[in-house]
């Protein structure tokens, strides 16, 4: 069967299993909107949490960016992973036992303020909306390739789905559906994964492969040979970094505790029933994410070791372009590899200096891979159907939270406290319409910063939440004025620093005119240490907490009583 | 409560506090410390192909990280019973 059968068929079963499992567990109450009743055992919840955290950008992009950057993209695997320790360690058991619904729901409660709830919901609407925007395009991007269709109707296909079984589902259907879609992604990562290590290392095991001496008869290692290409053909050694180790430091340190404060990734323990369910279900999820996350760096360096020597020849004398493989027609007709015979020599050739001639996107490394490793059709389609499930699970889980931050945290907590539950459930299930609009216009007509808006996600995660949560746990004494005033200061700094590198003055964005060398993707660390410093200044001179807020902080460290997530 | 303001209930809030930021030690050391910091340093070590620094900073932290979520569970399981503070029908 060709590449087009063998993907519309598993793209088709995929899509008929996640709207079967989506009918099925239907939502029928506020509380099983937002929250799936609180009933999720942990391991399904952190399968879902995993397939929620990983978006497309994990999935499509993440290899690639490793295999571009070599040692320098460590702050990706290691900050959107060593987020979960902070989550499951400082975070998921204590905002469990609080037992409410949502971020801006503790934070309104714990703060005893409106306008504390105001800027939490603020923040979380637009961190949300940033995010999914971003996934919408992904998912018009693996239509397009691989069904040949335009970009505009596989956004809008892709909608469609999303809106079926997040829409009426709420968070039990996006739940189940996410547990399907994390096996059927994880399927689709590992098998091109295990068989091109096999090809290239005669190890089946990618994590031990990558540091496996090549199956060439050589006696090279393949990260020796890769840092020898590197070098000769002037990049920096592969297992060298280019950035600074501050910024590396400082870019860590952003994504970790911005992953920990991610709303759609807190409301996760929201869905378990004990305070022990939400720690066991922080570890499941990091164990599934760390399966796709301890592979993808060795994905990257088989992915540019073939390309090198797919495009250079084995000889380093490049390749006649007739006679290049057939992934690279492929890909040349996208537009996302180009060639310029600089040298008029009829071959191609790849260099991190003057004799460079070809231009390649990142992003087609995951994609290409099967095809470049010959691998059969099967494999091929395999591997769209799971960016596709990649992308709809993360913009489910988003799609959910701000249907509920505008129903729940807007209307229901601040502007019509008054309305009944169904009233409320409807509200979420508009709010969800529109923002899936709203997010697949832009994926259709997607506005240039939308890859530099990511760094200002995870920088105001980072900046408001995280200390804000922090403070509110592990201090009784944190008021309202401090947390306030430190997510106010978090908040502005961070975007300042964001708007002025990125988007004010991006011909300065370079380490000699950042502070300190940080760049902007690092800057929400600064950020939130600006919020601790001010909220706890500000604290000591300000008004007292009430004591009922002394006794609520003291019941959230005890794991007794948990209970379900009640309804107010 | 009487619960909270027990002297039962402040040590077991003292152990868990302790627990925790000895877990966040480790979890600091492997990723700043050896990923990061330390990198070059261990970079002159090898260990089964790698450099040690490179591994632990795209594989070794990542390893960690999951393991010391696991330990935390069991640790704080034992912590709950011991205090009497597990969930009921745990």
């Amino acid at each position: 069967m060709s590449i087009q059968v063998w993907t519309y068929l598993l793209i088709g079963l995929s899509f008929a299993l996640y709207i079967g499992i989506a009918i099925r567990a239907r939502a029928g109450s506020t509380k099983e909107f937002y929250v799936a009743g609180g009933g999720v055992p942990a391991v399904a919840n952190g399968m879902a949490t995993a397939a929620d955290w990983m978006s497309a950008a994990s999935f499509i992009s993440l290899a690639g960016i490793i295999s571009f950057l070599g040692y320098d993209a460590s702050v990706y695997l290691m900050g959107w992973t060593g987020g979960y320790v902070l989550l499951a360690l400082c975070l998921a058991p204590y905002l469990r036992k609080f037992g409410k619904f949502t971020v801006p729901d503790f934070i309104g409660d714990r703060y005893y303020s409106q306008l504390a709830r105001t800027v939490a919901v603020i923040c979380a609407i637009f961190i949300c909306f940033t995010y999914i925007a971003g996934q919408m395009r992904g998912v018009g991007v693996v239509f397009s390739r691989f069904l040949e269709v335009e970009v505009t109707w596989g956004v809008i296909i892709g909608g469609v789905i999303v809106f079926f079984y997040a829409v009426l589902g709420g968070m039990k259907g996006i739940t189940y559906t996410q547990v399907a879609q994390y096996c059927v992604l994880i399927f689709a990562y590992m098998v091109p994964a295990i068989f091109i290590s096999l090809l290239m290392t005669g190890n089946p095991v990618p994590q031990l492969g990558f540091g496996s001496e090549l199956a060439d008869g050589s006696g090279v290692s393949l990260l020796d040979k890769l840092d020898g290409l590197s070098k000769e053909l002037g990049f920096t050694a592969y297992t060298d970094g280019k950035k600074s180790t501050i910024d590396v430091f400082f870019i860590t340190a952003a994504l970790m505790v911005g992953t920990a404060g991610l709303p759609h990734v807190i409301v996760r323990f929201f869905t378990v029933a004990k305070v022990h369910d939400a720690r066991r279900s922080a570890g499941w999820a990091l164990l599934f994410i760390a399966i796709l996350y301890t592979t993808a760096p060795a994905v990257a360096s088989f992915a540019r070791v073939n390309m090198i020597e797919t495009i250079n020849g084995t000889d380093g004398a490049g390749t006649l372009q007739e006679e290049s493989p057939q992934w690279v027609t492929n890909w040349q007709e996208t537009g996302l590899i180009k060639w310029e015979d600089k040298n008029q020599d009829g071959r191609m050739f790849y260099s991190g200096d003057e004799r460079n001639e070809m231009k390649i996107d990142r992003d087609i490394m995951v994609l290409a891979n099967p095809e470049i490793a010959q691998l059969p059709n099967w494999v091929i389609a395999l591997v769209a159907a799971g960016g596709i499930a990649a992308a709809l699970s993360t913009s489910a889980g988003l799609l959910l939270v701000i249907s509920t931050s505008v129903s729940h945290d807007l209307l229901k907590r601040n502007l019509m406290p008054n309305i009944s539950d169904r009233q409320e459930l409807g509200y979420a299930r508009i709010a969800a319409a529109v923002a899936l609009a709203a997010a697949s216009y832009l994926g259709i007509n997607p506005p240039d910063y939308v890859a530099s808006v990511v760094a200002f996600a995870f920088g105001l995660a980072a900046a408001s939440f995280f200390p804000a949560i922090i403070l509110g746990i592990f201090s009784k004494r944190m008021n309202k004025e401090g947390a306030i005033a430190g997510m106010l200061t978090g908040i502005i700094f961070t975007a300042a620093y964001i708007i002025y590198f990125k988007f004010v003055h991006p011909e300065l964005n370079s380490a000699e005119h950042w502070w300190f060398g940080i760049s902007p993707e690092g800057i929400g660390t600064l950020g939130m240490l600006l919020n601790f410093v001010v909220a706890l200044v500000v604290q000591r001179f300000t008004a007292k907490t009430p004591d009922e807020i002394g006794e609520l902080v003291e019941s959230l460290r005890y794991p007794k009583g948990a209970g379900e997530a009640h309804v107010h | 409560m009487s619960l909270v303001t027990s002297e039962k209930s402040k040590a077991y809030w003292k152990e868990n506090l302790r627990l925790m930021l000895i877990l966040l030690a480790v979890w600091f050391v492997v990723s700043y410390g050896f990923g990061i910091l330390l990198v070059d340093a261990l970079n002159t070590i090898p260990l089964a192909g790698f450099k040690l620094g490179f591994w632990f900073a795209q594989q070794g932290s990542m390893y960690v990280f999951v393991a010391l979520i696991f330990v935390y569970i069991r640790a704080m399981k034992k912590l709950d019973r011991k205090y009497d503070l597990h969930e009921d029908d745990d």
